[in-house]
């Protein structure tokens, strides 16, 4: 169908005019799922609520990490509707109200929203205010009502509110104003109309107030004190007791406070559990009678017998998950509680109050790449029989979530994939030779038929099934999900890093999971409380003489959340997905440098910048030493500290001198620094290019036949520091104290080759680097629109090439050997334009040999990937250009940049909170593959110039074949019919 | 410490100046010069500006000048040091750079009329920067980050392969990237290209020829706004829509040749009409021409 579209120029006039126009890149409705996909996640699950009214009963409503709220269906896991907040609107509390509201508490408690829970449309929302920063709770009381309202009662921000169900209106407020005290839980015992709320204040008393929900008035405030003082949360054992440790965390305190008089009853856990040592922590849960605390791996369930004597109910040594208690009929209440047992979890569900019996026990065999168990959720349905069948929501340490009924896993959702960190891509394995006749010939008829119906639809006899056929053999081509490398190099795996610290390979043909690991190294650890996964990396990409070695990815992590824990190194096999070797790093990992060598096995060398500014080579053989050392005195490193606006770079010193002699470890010096004024500028964007980035030319032919010289270097950095008054939001400063200052620094010698003020422009600054050029997008306060960028560098030094003699004689200087210690001779273009969108993402599409023309990929506010062609950022746009630049491509000079709505890249669809956009390479030069993510992905291939070196994907071969043979055919016949007519001529 | 002050104003081109540079230096026999370049006194905020164009490196026949002459009130005398260290050495004092710090009405500072002197190289540094030579190592210089608290927050470090700078002495360039009173970053090199197999080459006198530019930042080209002109705006249109405004037989050539030839023809075989014979050849050796002539344009015309 492109074909049809593509207008071919033929007139010069129309070349002319053409030239003029912008080339609109759009996809006709049938092409859309052709070559793209697009899946969508919620990330993390942190609260479920199950609807019990009739009409949602197939529904669960979800609160995420990723600070999603969505309704999911039960019986298949798909999503019925789901809303993204804010990045810096964090759900707390999710609930649900009168059986058709979803109540959500969000923004440290201080934005209270309902949505309609079969559609998901927002009802009400209010912003409710406080004194002080607090926890937050939020309660959906069923049996509180004033005035025929229903109740919804909120603390946070120091304040309890009770606000209508119906409407959000607050109908009173009652402020807890003192100083140090700190909310532990917020208490509606079922069947009265008061509220506790109960906190420690100054560290070592117990506050009880008693509080009248109707009207909010403080009936009763109790307060003790313990004089050890108290450790971390608290666990609500009924309506009216709660469990606390004290501050040592070896004595349990279980705190009752019946009718409003607080009685303490102190147990050391030793008592429970003689083995016991070292402190103990809580885990949250809200089971009647029974709680639990974990020590040394150990998780010790304890019930609560009457006037605060406790009793160890169960000791486990196994991972174990509990979920809160769900009323059954009578005042039952039951939980899940599930316990990992090898490949296999342990499902069992108790009543509260009877720990011995199991209403249900299963096990379940769990893929070990899914981890432990993060969060249990329970919902009850009646089965045929009438009794009470269970099934469970299951959060895994992998982020997926899973439901589990009657012994076996429902559905699963890999919602890992909503918070990726980083992505790489890999080769699939080259296909191998002998594929059978017999599949050829079995695909022949197969084939014919297929181009039959195409040929129908091409000449319009296709009847509606016809297309409906059509169209649904080209979506689900085999071809596209083939797990070998393709000629066209369209078919490639995504490895995508989660920040679960799982590791995923995705297909680009459909996006399905090819395999999927999650990484012992970043599993929680003695020497690695809290691992990070940070960058992945190409390790081994075989192509020439290793052909037999599978590829394999680097993946960086580090142990904790500072800079200076240190590194863990793993190294995955990107087809099987095994992970080769892990290594554990005694230095930490500040910066990672993928060099531009290879050694005999394709491993690529990296260097691995650590926090005292030593360099550690890797892999460490001797091999990769001896090439590292040739080329010794032409590596150079620079390190930008953002915090004290200074950048520095550096060159290697031989090795470093510590007090292990390590040969792989180098010491660096430092041979040039700029330092930013602290009181006027602060960093607030880095970019480079792309280290793997082709350019086809350096040369730029313009109108009037000159010459240009692309200025290309790899070492540019391009830096942007603003006021550090203008660090804030849009419109925190006046346009007299903002400024932007962009810097291109050469990171070799330290240079500044560019430096150009912006006054009165604010950022966020999101920037692209790509060849000689890049661009930036900023708000310009003035004007208050954003704008967007661009700087272009050209090369002086090679600019007298122009002779074609010069160049026939070989008296130019084009092969001579570049040094960066020459003095440049750079000048610049650049211009800036309106643009209407803020930007969250900014990308340039990258094809395999540079030559077909960029597009800049924006993702915009909207969560839509705009493509927008170069040529509109060309520093050379003039208002009138010349003929001879009208013919070149240059469109005239306009204020703002047009946004076109075919040219979105996501057509009609959303990538929901949309974070990074990632452009590879195909082999077929006119294509480029692009990735977004962010909660959602969407994968595409992209064709900036159009396909002009290949047929569409669609076109009719057999058409064409048909009509050679008509044609051929035809010739026959009039060759014939000619030959009898002058027979029969010269016969007269 | 020997110097000797020069004023040169910004004058000349690049190719001029090297080459009057190279002769008329050594003449003189200074150990150190300094450069002015007529730095573009970029305010803050306020004032016009237009974008200036790259500060070119210029030089003239030296001028001698007074130090303490027309001094302006708001005018101070401000130096700073430069120091230099051999490959991983510490840093020593390697000579002074002076300049008048002028201040704004709008509480501004900028640097003008920057002058350097450089100490002469001892022989130990001399023998220290043969060995760097040698090696191919580092020639290492800094300033300090702030000229009125020196060092600043810090000092600011440029390099360059000591094998750069020997030419007929020790050419230097500097080029002092200042915000205020603020030195952002300095760049160090040779003035030169330094192409890349750097041979060891001694200088033939220790003495160095320094070059010293102060830059300020750029001024950013303002977004073409047409919003106040938005009848300019369409007038802007209308004036690109002019140039097909062309004239007639620009417009209408690929109708009036045709047209022509026809005339052409007719009036051949007007002629020919009295002579019978010739009449028969005549059109006929003229149609083909003129199709010829035709048939590029007319048929183009024809397929729009």
């Amino acid at each position: 169908m492109a074909i049809r579209s593509f207008f071919v120029p033929f007139l010069l006039f129309g070349l002319y005019f053409y030239s003029s126009l912008s080339p609109v890149l759009s996809l006709y409705e049938d092409q859309v799922g052709l070559m793209d996909w697009h899946q969508q996640y919620i990330g993390k699950v942190k609260q479920a609520v199950f609807s019990t009214q009739k009409t949602g009963r197939r529904r669960v409503i979800v609160s995420t990490e990723e600070n999603v709220i969505a309704s999911l269906d039960l019986r298949h896991g798909e999503i019925f509707w789901r809303h993204l907040l804010g990045s810096d609107d964090v759900i707390d509390g999710i609930d649900i109200g009168l059986g058709k509201y979803v109540i959500t508490l969000s923004s440290g408690g201080s934005i209270l929203r309902s949505w309609n829970l079969p559609d998901g449309q927002m009802v009400w929302e209010s912003y409710l205010q406080g004194p002080k920063h607090s926890k937050s709770f939020l309660l959906v009381p069923t049996n509180l009502k004033i005035e025929k309202d229903s109740v919804i009662v909120v603390f946070s921000n120091g304040r309890l509110h009770a606000v209508s169900c119906i409407d959000g209106e607050v109908l009173w407020k009652k402020d807890f104003e003192a100083e140090s005290f700190e909310v532990q839980q917020v208490i509606k015992p079922p069947g009265s109309d008061l509220i506790y709320v109960v906190g420690f204040a100054a560290s070592s008393q117990f506050e009880m107030y008693q509080i009248n929900g109707r009207n909010g008035e403080l009936l009763k405030h109790e307060s003790t004190t313990f004089s050890s003082g108290f450790l971390g949360e608290v666990s609500l054992v009924s309506s009216e007791t709660v469990v606390a440790l004290d501050s040592t965390g070896s004595i349990l305190l279980t705190i009752s406070f019946q009718n409003g008089e607080i009685s303490f009853q102190q147990t050391p856990i030793s008592n429970l559990y003689e083995h016991f040592s070292g402190p103990a922590i809580i885990i949250p849960s809200s089971v009647p009678g029974i709680f639990a605390i974990k020590t040394n791996a150990i998780t010790i369930f304890i019930r609560v017998i009457g006037e605060g004597m406790l009793e160890v109910a169960e000791k486990t040594n196994h991972e174990t998950a509990i979920s809160d208690s769900l009323p059954l009929s009578e005042g039952q209440q039951a939980f899940a509680l599930i316990q990992h047992a090898g490949s296999e979890i342990h499902l069992a569900v108790k009543l509260a109050h009877d720990w011995d019996g199991n209403l249900l026990k299963e096990s379940i065999k769990m893929n070990q790449q899914r981890g432990l168990v993060h969060k249990v959720f329970i919902n009850n349905y009646i089965r045929t029989d009438k009794s009470h069948g269970f099934r469970v929501l299951i959060v895994m340490e992998d982020h997926s979530l899973l439901l589990l009924q009657q012994g076996t896993i429902v559905w699963s959702r890999e919602d890992g994939l909503a918070s990726i960190i980083d992505v790489t891509t890999s080769e699939l394995p080259v296909e191998r030779d002998g594929v059978s006749v017999a599949k050829v010939e079995h695909n022949l008829f197969e084939w014919l038929k297929g181009h039959m119906l195409k040929l129908k639809g091409t000449l319009m006899l296709a009847s509606p099934e016809d297309v409906a056929l059509i169209q649904s053999m080209r979506l689900k081509s085999s071809e596209k999900s083939k797990m070998t490398r393709d000629h066209n190099g369209f078919r490639k795996l995504l490895i995508v890093l989660t920040r679960a610290g799982k590791l995923f390979a995705l297909h680009t043909g459909d996006g399905h999971i090819v395999w999927s690991h999650l990484l012992r190294s970043l599993h929680k650890s003695e020497p690695c409380q809290s691992p990070i996964g940070l960058n992945l990396y190409q390790w081994q990409v075989p192509h020439h003489h290793a052909m037999d070695e599978n590829p394999s990815v680097l993946v960086v992590s580090r142990c904790g959340p500072s800079s200076d824990a240190p590194g863990v190194l793993s190294f995955i096999d990107t087809y099987t997905g095994n992970e080769l070797s892990s290594l554990s790093l005694a230095h930490a990992v500040a910066q990672v440098i993928p060099l531009p060598y290879t050694d005999s096995t394709e491993q690529r060398l990296h260097l691995l910048i650590d926090s005292d500014k030593h360099a550690h080579l890797y892999p460490k053989t001797s091999e990769a030493l001896s090439i590292f050392k040739r080329e010794f005195s032409n590596i150079y490193w620079y390190s930008v500290e953002g915090h004290n606006g200074i950048i520095k770079g550096h060159a290697l010193k031989y090795e470093c001198t510590g007090k292990v002699a390590d040969e792989f470890c180098f010491d660096t010096r430092e041979l040039w620094s700029v330092v930013f004024p602290s009181e006027s500028e602060k960093i607030i964007a880095t970019v480079t290019r792309k280290l793997n980035e082709v350019v086809h030319t350096q040369a730029k032919v313009i109108a009037d036949q000159d010459v240009m010289y692309k200025y290309i270097s790899k070492n540019l950095l391009f830096v942007v520091t603003v006021a550090p008054k203008g660090c804030g939001e849009i419109g925190s400063v006046t346009p007299e104290e903002s400024w932007l200052v962009a810097y291109l620094i050469d990171t070799v010698t330290g240079r500044i080759l560019h430096r150009v003020t912006h006054h009165g422009a604010q950022g966020p600054v999101h920037a692209v680097f790509s060849e000689n050029w890049v661009v930036y997008h900023y708000f310009n306060l003035r004007a208050h629109r954003y704008e967007l960028s661009v700087i272009e560098l050209y090369d002086q030094s090679r600019a007298d090439n122009k002779d074609v003699w010069k160049l026939v004689l070989g008296k130019h200087n084009l092969t001579s050997p570049i040094s960066l210690f020459s003095r440049p001779e750079v000048i610049t273009k650049s211009q800036s334009y309106f643009f209407t969108h803020s930007v969250k993402a900014i990308a340039v599409t990258s094809t395999a040999k540079g030559i077909t023309s960029k597009q800049l990929l924006i993702g915009t506010i909207g969560d839509q990937v705009l493509a927008l062609d170069k040529r509109f950022l060309d520093p050379r746009r003039s208002v009138n250009p010349t003929q001879a630049e009208k013919e070149e491509g240059i469109i005239p000079l306009t204020d703002s940049l047009p946004i076109i709505p075919q040219s979105y890249v996501t057509h009609a669809l959303r990538v929901e909170g949309l974070r990074g956009i990632i452009t590879v390479p195909a082999k077929l030069e006119s294509t480029t593959l692009v990735f977004a993510h962010g909660v959602d992905l969407f994968f595409t291939q992209l064709a900036p110039s159009r396909t002009y070196d290949s047929l569409t994907e669609d076109f009719n071969y057999a058409l064409l074949l048909i009509t050679i043979v008509a044609l051929v055919a035809a010739i026959f016949v009039t060759w014939r019919l000619s030959e009898r007519k002058e027979l029969q001529e010269k016969w007269r | 410490m020997k110097s000797v002050k020069v004023v040169v104003p910004f004058l000349l081109t690049l190719t001029l100046s090297l080459s009057l540079f190279s002769f008329s230096f050594p003449s003189f026999g200074f150990q150190s010069d300094e450069l002015l370049v007529d730095d573009e006194e970029f305010s803050l905020e306020g004032s016009p500006q237009h974008r200036s164009p790259e500060p070119v490196l210029t030089r003239s026949p030296p001028v001698t000048r007074k130090r303490h002459s027309d001094l302006d009130s708001s005018d101070s005398k401000i130096q700073f040091s430069l120091d230099h260290a051999f490959g991983d050495s510490d840093f020593s004092p390697a000579g002074t750079f002076s300049a008048r710090l002028k201040t704004w009405s709008h509480g501004g500072q900028t640097l003008t009329k920057l002058r350097f002197s450089r100490n002469s190289f001892s022989n130990e540094d001399k023998e220290k920067f043969k060995n760097l030579l040698k090696s191919d190592d580092f020639y290492r210089i800094r300033l300090p980050s702030n000229v009125l608290s020196p060092p600043g927050r810090d000092f600011v470090i440029s390099s360059v392969k000591a094998r750069c700078l020997p030419r007929e002495g020790l050419d230097e360039h500097f080029v002092i990237h200042m915000e205020g009173v603020n030195v952002l970053a300095v760049n160090y090199g040779s003035p030169g290209s330094c192409p890349y197999p750097r041979n060891l080459k001694f200088p033939a006198k220790w003495s160095f020829n320094s070059h010293t530019v102060l830059k300020n930042s750029e001024q950013a080209p303002r977004a073409p706004v047409f919003t106040e002109e938005i009848l300019g705006g369409e007038n802007a249109e209308s004036e690109v829509v002019q140039p097909p405004e062309r004239s007639f037989w620009a417009k209408y050539w690929m109708y009036l040749i045709p047209l022509g030839l026809i005339i052409m023809n007719a009036v051949t075989q007007a002629m020919n009409m009295p002579e019978e014979q010739a009449s028969g050849q005549a059109p006929a050796q003229g149609q083909p021409s003129a199709g010829a002539v035709q048939r590029g344009p007319s048929s183009a015309a024809r397929r729009r």
